[in-house]
């Protein structure tokens, strides 16, 4: 069931970067389709009643949460940002250009 | 359990608002709540580096859309083959959906996850790195060479837009205007 | 108006920038440097401190950020990062590999423990804050010059 919740929020993102024309648009379809990745990798991690991974002085290792999704869930949040701030610069430099967002107007605009 | 329904819900709701509404600056705020929402859930979920890390990328590419989208809002065009266009995308998404929910039966049962790798870092994290955050432990030190290619990735984002939004012209500025 | 907007944001914003941005930098040198004994580490702590450059930035207009961290320094503080980090990961050869943990590993639960991580951490802290400021300043200019031409 809640594996069901994360995919309507990943079919969302798709949805908005086929259907959308806004540039803009477009960006924030990828951010909610890399969010709906990011929370699958924790929810794959996840163990009923665990703690987190964080050892404590005076306290036994046991029922903890598997911490090597959620490393690997930190490496694409970073890489993420960095994708974002490129398709912004993209975008910036399109308008300059066309003097629009809109995709299908960019296309007629050619030459 | 309810808890993160709740939560779950209230994201999927806020990425709705943020895919359908017109105003592009409101659409970029609703994106925010999405990413609140979604640190919420990540520290029901027992993952306090990824929700800290969430939270501040959130506030930190707020301000890059809110500066990309600043008094430039456009009339929403929705002219064109839309009908078609829709049921296409619809039709896609389900086809896509009824072939992830057959999926659904292969993965572990939530909340009873198969640790095979990860159990071996608990048993000895502690002795070989000395480090008491077992995600550090396994990012600087198990696996740093994720780390490293995830350096070199930013590295060249950074060139990347550099290169991008470098001003245009610069050698059309030495030689004269003629070129223009 | 271009003027106006270089002079930065009401007298409010200018008094609380000047009395938080101190300390949003010191939570982001805290969380990096206790990035292996509690939860953070180098790359949150990076993007604290270039929040910190930022919000100066956005209060009191371009002139007086750059005063503090000029472009070029930006740049070059980002590949001074990268460069300490790969040097790191390449004095592991004294010991044997790549990316070897060569110091000792000392008592669990302190500060001043498990080896070369504090010093990873840094190093990826450094990287990551001047890098992103980098490309927050690359956007900002390039509005104004846009501005500029119309």
């Amino acid at each position: 069931m809640i594996y069901l919740l994360c995919l309507i929020l990943f079919c969302l993102g798709i949805y908005c970067i086929v259907r959308k024309r806004n540039i803009i648009k477009i960006i924030i379809g990828t951010i909610i389709a890399q969010y709906a990745v990011n929370l699958f990798f924790i929810i794959l991690g996840y163990r009923r009643e665990g703690r987190s991974a964080i050892l404590s002085p005076n306290a036994r290792i046991e029922n903890m949460v598997d911490m090597l999704p959620q490393a690997l869930a930190l490496t694409s949040i970073i890489i993420g940002l960095a994708f974002t701030s490129i398709l912004i610069a993209l975008a910036l430099r399109i308008y300059e250009k066309y003097k629009t967002f809109d995709v299908t107007k960019i296309k007629e605009l050619q030459g | 359990m309810l808890d993160l329904y709740i939560l779950l819900i209230f994201i999927i709701v806020a990425a709705a608002i943020a895919v359908e509404t017109k105003d592009l600056l409101s659409s970029v705020i609703a994106l925010g709540a999405t990413g609140l929402g979604l640190s919420l859930t990540f520290l029901v979920l027992k993952a306090p580096d990824v929700a800290i890390t969430q939270l501040i990328v959130e506030i930190l590419s707020l301000i890059i859309l809110i500066r990309a989208t600043m008094k430039e809002d456009l009339p929403f065009s929705t002219s064109g083959r839309w009908l078609v266009n829709t049921v296409i995308t619809v039709c896609f998404i389900f086809v896509f959906i009824f072939t992830a929910v057959k999926c659904f039966k292969e993965l572990p049962q939530f909340g009873y996850p198969t640790i095979k790798t990860s159990s071996a870092y608990l048993k000895e994290g502690l002795k070989d790195t000395g480090a008491t955050n077992l995600v550090s432990a396994v990012i600087l030190d198990f696996r740093a060479y994720d780390t490293l290619g995830e350096a070199a990735v930013l590295f060249t984002a950074v060139i990347g837009v550099l290169t991008i939004l470098r001003r245009k012209g610069r050698k059309n500025e030495e030689t004269g205007l003629d070129n223009e | 108006m271009n003027n106006e907007k270089d002079k930065g944001m009401s007298l409010i914003v200018k008094t609380v920038t000047r009395l938080t941005a101190g300390p949003i930098f010191l939570y982001g040198i805290y969380i990096l440097s206790h990035g292996h004994v509690s939860p953070g580490g180098g790359f949150v702590g990076g993007v604290i401190i270039a929040l910190a450059f930022i919000q100066l930035m956005l209060a009191y207009g371009k002139e007086s950020a750059f005063k503090k961290l000029p472009r070029a320094a930006a740049s070059f503080i980002e590949n001074l990062g990268a460069l300490m980090f790969l040097a790191l990961a390449g004095l592991g050869f004294t010991g044997g590999y790549f990316l070897l943990n060569f110091i000792g590993k000392g008592e669990p639960f302190r500060l001043f423990s498990a080896g070369i991580m504090p010093l990873y951490n840094i190093a990826i802290g450094v990287k990551v804050g001047a890098g992103l400021f980098a490309i927050f300043i690359a956007l900002i200019l390039l509005r104004i010059n846009r501005e500029d031409d119309r």
